[in-house]
This record gives structure tokens, C-alpha cells and sequence, in this order.
């Protein structure tokens, strides 16, 4: 981390600040679901996709940090240390990793500004790392087991995909429009 | 500016330093998952509620930011009681051992301010720095962020106008992709800003 500059460090405060901002703003309606999905997911895939592994994990870590000192930056104006310790926890506390994922990936299968490689790579990332992450969380704190705490997560993997689609389009789009060293 | 969580009122558990409310919080955790059977539950419930009152947050308050989690609770609970080998008791045990963990760790960021949370994170990060981890440049992260939000806020709200003008409101591309290249944009124009005012990464950085 020594050899962050400065246009990194500005760059991750940018995108942990988009994260929380796609929370406070009211969400595009996708509904019906009890845990509240808004962009927020959105915003890990593209941290990662645009500011690649290293700064899109930073990014993702200084949001974490905001929730954990009490910032009001979930969806529905929620925060603090009680939502990260909740069962559901471990879906946020793996948004980074899932960020650095998803940037690994890019970097790996040099998806550049190709649609369907950028896609694997949110979708790999964006839903594959978080969803161990909050998995694994749930089944240690609750005791469930795996094969439950799996199930009950599946429902919302539809609207992720949707998610990990726009994301990798956006992307696509923001890279050809404005090339970046990722 | 965006508020915090923070509710202030004027109580010993406010008075309490923040370092040594989080530090209560993780032993609390710890001792709460090693503690099997009924009784731990029940003791921290009866410390939470009693801290709850100590604390004099208004009830309403405490409720709105707790109702989310009630129904994952309740989900939870259901799950439990229908799926484990303990069937509704062990799940009773767990959703409320869950419970008065939230419970708890809501009470700390209720009633710390964001400033003093802050500080003890800096001193976390200073505790880190064999690992790497850069403590100057992470209190300037979290500060930038914290100031950015507002801003970023008013950025998604203007983009939503702008493209309901067009009719293109539901179109997530719509917003953000403008979203991204003005952030792209603006991270140019902050790093010469910071540069432009002496700021020099390298500088005052101790190294090991």
C-alpha cells in the first residue's frame, strides 16, 4: 500500500463513495424480496472492473469501514456494526473481495472492453465470491447446514446475473469510452 | 453533509471511550458464540436491555433501525426451527444469541460518534502498519470519502433527472455509465486539487 498515489487513493475514496451513494438514493425497483438488493452489488462488480484487483479491494474496504463506523450507507438508511454482525453480514464483509475478484479476473482473461468476458468476470466475482462469503458467514453463525444456507440463498441469484449483465456492460462502455491502466 | 447513526443523548454508556466499547463489543461476540445452552442468550438479553435503558435511546429509534433485521431473524428462526437437528428450541437459542448480538453492536454505533469510531479505526490501522497497511492514507481515504458521498449523492440525483428528461429513467446503463465517466473525471480534477495544495504521497510517510 506504500506506493499508493494519489490519483489511487482518490480514485477508491470516488468509488466506495458511488457504492454508498447507489445505497441513499431510492433504487431502481426490482422488488419482492425481503433483503433489500438495490445497485449497491452493482457498484462492488464495477470498483472491480474499472479500478482493477488492488484498488477495487480498497475501495470496497473503505465502504465496509463506513458501515462499521455507523454511516447510514445501506439501503433504507441501515449501518453500523449490528448489520455486518447479522446474519446476512458476511455478504457485505466479502463485497471486497469480490471487487478484487472481479478486477483479478478482467486482468486474467484481458476482457478489455468485450461485453461477455467482462460479464463472466462480475458474474464469477460479483456473485460467486460474495455468495461464498455470505454463505460461509451464515452456516458459521448459525449453525444451518451448508447445503441449507446455500439453498436459501439462491433466490437471489437471478437478479444478481441481471446485476453482473449491466455492470459488465457498463463497463464495457466506460473503458472504451475513457481507457484506463487496469 | 450526510449524519450519522449517532443519537445523542446525555448517559454514561455515551461517556463510555469508544476504544473500549468496541473492544467490550468483539469479547462480547467471542463469549456469546463459545457460551453453548440457554443461558448466555438470556444473560446478554438482560444486559442489553439494561444498557438499552442506561443508554436512554428513545425505543421508536432503536425499533426502525432494527425492523430489516427482524424479518431476516424471522426467516432465520423459521429455518432453523424447521431444517436443524435441534429442531425449535436450539433455533429459538440462536436467533436470540443472534439477537442481543446485533442488539449490542447496534447500541455502540447509536451511541458513538462518527469522529471517535473513526479514531479508534486510525489507531487499528496504526497497529497494522507491519502489514502494509498505510494509516495516514487510510484516515485521507476514509475522510475523502465520508465528504464525497453528498456529493456523489447529488451527482446520481442530477444523472436521474437528466435522463427522465430523455425517458430513458429506467434504463440502469442510463445512469451509470454518465456516472462513471464523471467520476472518472472528477478523480482527475481532486488529484490536482490535493497535488495543487502540497499534498505528497511519499511524504510523511515513515518507512521500515
Amino acid at each position: 500500500m506504500s506506493s499508493l498515489d494519489t490519483r489511487a487513493m482518490v480514485l477508491c475514496a470516488l468509488f466506495a463513495a458511488v457504492v454508498a451513494a447507489l445505497g441513499v438514493v431510492p433504487p431502481i425497483p426490482i422488488g419482492f424480496l425481503p433483503v433489500p438488493i438495490t445497485a449497491q452489488t452493482l457498484g462492488v462488480m464495477l470498483a472491480g472492473a474499472i479500478l482493477g484487483p488492488r484498488l477495487g479491494f480498497l475501495a470496497l474496504a473503505l465502504f465496509v469501514l463506513l458501515v462499521a463506523i455507523g454511516l447510514p450507507v445501506l439501503p433504507g438508511g441501515r449501518g453500523g456494526l449490528g448489520v455486518l454482525m447479522g446474519p446476512t453480514g458476511g455478504f457485505i464483509l466479502s463485497w471486497p473481495v469480490g471487487a478484487f475478484a472481479v478486477g483479478w479476473l478482467a486482468r486474467r482473461m484481458t476482457a478489455g472492453t468485450r461485453p461477455l468476458p467482462l460479464f463472466v468476470c462480475c458474474a464469477l466475482g460479483g456473485i460467486g465470491a460474495v455468495y461464498a462469503g455470505g454463505i460461509a458467514w451464515l452456516w458459521l453463525v448459525s449453525g444451518l447446514p451448508l447445503e441449507k444456507a446455500a439453498m436459501g440463498t439462491l433466490a437471489f441469484v437471478p437478479g444478481d446475473l441481471i446485476k453482473a449483465a449491466a455492470a459488465a456492460a457498463v463497463a464495457a462502455t466506460v473503458r472504451r469510452v475513457r481507457p484506463m491502466p487496469v | 453533509m450526510i449524519l450519522g447513526l449517532y443519537l445523542h443523548r446525555d448517559s454514561p454508556v455515551h461517556r463510555w471511550p469508544a476504544g473500549a466499547k468496541l473492544a467490550a463489543l468483539v469479547a462480547a461476540t467471542v463469549g456469546l458464540l463459545a457460551w453453548p445452552g440457554w443461558t448466555g442468550p438470556l444473560a446478554g438479553a438482560a444486559l442489553v436491555l439494561w444498557l438499552l435503558r442506561l443508554a436512554r435511546l428513545p425505543v421508536k429509534t432503536v425499533l426502525t433501525q432494527l425492523r430489516p433485521l427482524f424479518l431476516i431473524m424471522l426467516i432465520f428462526f423459521g429455518v432453523q426451527a424447521l431444517f436443524t437437528d435441534g429442531g425449535w428450541r436450539e433455533g429459538l437459542v440462536t436467533t436470540l444469541r443472534f439477537a442481543v448480538l446485533v442488539l449490542l453492536a447496534t447500541l455502540v454505533t447509536l451511541t458513538t460518534r462518527i469522529g471517535d469510531m473513526t479514531a479508534v479505526f486510525e489507531r487499528v490501522f496504526a497497529v497494522l502498519r507491519p502489514l502494509g497497511v498505510d494509516p495516514e492514507k487510510m484516515a485521507l481515504m476514509l475522510a475523502l470519502t465520508i465528504r464525497l458521498i453528498p456529493l456523489l449523492v447529488g451527482q446520481v440525483q442530477d444523472i436521474r433527472m437528466a435522463q427522465r428528461a430523455r425517458g430513458v429513467e429506467r434504463s440502469v446503463l442510463a445512469l451509470l455509465v454518465p456516472l462513471v465517466v464523471k467520476v472518472l473525471g472528477l478523480a482527475d480534477a481532486l488529484t490536482e486539487a490535493l497535488e495543487a495544495r502540497g499534498y505528497d504521497p511519499t511524504g510523511g510517510v515513515r518507512k521500515e
